[in-house]
């Protein structure tokens, strides 16, 4: 009997949401683990900066709502899915260095506890989601940093777009592992096209999702916001009373 | 060291809420979350189909996934969003995956932050 299986949660096979061990060959992983602790111990020296008794706390909630959205894959094509990685989000709410450590704590509570991403893939997952994924996102913030200050609907833009082009640079990542030590099985430009035409597809809803968490999280706690931060439109930010100030 | 502007009050209200809404997610909407392969898994799964055999399932063809080895933890107790294994336990391993979570970075952030510092200028 030949059954094409629906469900890919329980079974022999089990899908995860991240890299399994096994899909590119040891020294790739054991290189990309070596950036991993690299990049993390340079997020930990500059995260001190933007860590305070206001920001700490909203950092570690930020990690947990991102575990919790992860777990929601949203249909994308028939048969597939999509969920967020929440580099871009992270990077505007809490900052790049301090967003980078909550997608690794992220990626490690899944790897350790859940079984969610192989154990020596975590640093090419790592990499990938919490490193070149956040900076990606990040870089696209900054850029359009003067429209997200514009207003409310300037700051939901910027995270659509800094979230879509999150996701894709992710995923092109993978591709890269895959070039560098790939395990087999399809070939380098099958697995770059796939990778390129289903992440735009899941970086729109993760576009959608990041808009909708930092445009909510404006309405209420625009001081919160790290992107909003800085000196230059100190008014902008400047907390609880201007929040409705901004055109929605 | 000035007291907050936007107060503590204010604050702590606001992360409750955010910590409810994320356990929401995690516990609630966790269910309604689609079964299917999600992109990677898509792609180190093309070329292949999932069979059942009298040995559980396999992948027939050739694809990426064939290479993917079985998880270092595969049989812990919340292994793949299930407790215990059992069936429609995503939203009780979605509320506790929430919780060591915000403990986990909660405390790595508390302990990072820096202190004895006007934390509350805006700055």
């Amino acid at each position: 009997m030949l059954v094409v299986r629906e469900v890919g949660v329980v079974g022999d096979i089990v899908l995860a949401m991240h890299m399994s061990d096994g899909l590119v060959n040891a020294p790739t992983a054991a290189v990309f683990g070596l950036v991993a602790v690299i990049g993390l111990a340079v997020a930990v020296s500059r995260a001190r900066a933007d860590l305070d008794d206001r920001t700490a706390p909203m950092a570690g909630l930020v990690t947990a709502f991102v575990f919790a959205v992860q777990m929601i894959n949203f249909p994308i094509l028939p048969g597939a899915s999509g969920h967020l990685l929440g580099g871009a989000l992270v990077a505007i709410l809490v900052g790049p260095w301090v967003g980078s450590l909550c997608i690794a704590i992220v990626l490690a509570v899944q790897a350790l506890l859940f079984a969610d991403g192989g154990l020596t893939a975590l640093g090419a997952n790592i990499v990938n989601m919490a490193l070149i994924g956040v900076f990606a996102g990040y870089t696209v913030a900054i850029a359009l940093r003067p429209l997200a200050r514009r207003g409310r609907g300037g700051l939901v833009a910027t995270a659509f777009v800094a979230a879509l082009v999150n996701t894709v640079v992710a995923a092109l990542a993978f591709v890269i592992e895959y070039a560098i030590g790939g395990a087999g099985g399809a070939s380098l430009g099958t697995v770059f096209t796939l990778m390129l035409g289903l992440h735009v597809l899941i970086g729109i809803g993760e576009g959608v999702i990041t808009a909708a968490t930092v445009g909510a999280v404006a309405s209420v706690r625009p001081d919160l916001i790290h992107l909003l931060r800085g000196s230059t439109t100190p008014l902008q930010i400047r907390g609880p009373a201007t929040a409705e100030g901004n055109p929605s | 060291m000035t007291a907050p502007a936007p107060s503590s009050r204010r604050s702590a209200g606001f992360f409750v809420g955010f910590l409810v809404v994320a356990l929401l997610v995690a516990g609630a909407l966790s269910y309604f979350a689609s079964p299917h392969p999600d992109g990677l898994d898509t792609v180190t799964l093309e070329g292949c189909q999932v069979v059942e055999t009298n040995a559980g399932e396999q992948l027939a063809g050739t694809c990426i996934a064939q290479n993917a080895t079985d998880h270092t933890i595969a049989g812990s107790p919340l292994a793949h969003y299930a407790v215990a294994g059992g069936a429609a336990t995503v939203g009780l391993a979605g509320v506790i995956g929430v919780l060591v979570t915000v403990v986990v970075a909660g405390g790595l952030f508390w302990v990072l932050r820096r202190r004895g510092t006007p934390g509350d200028d805006h700055q």
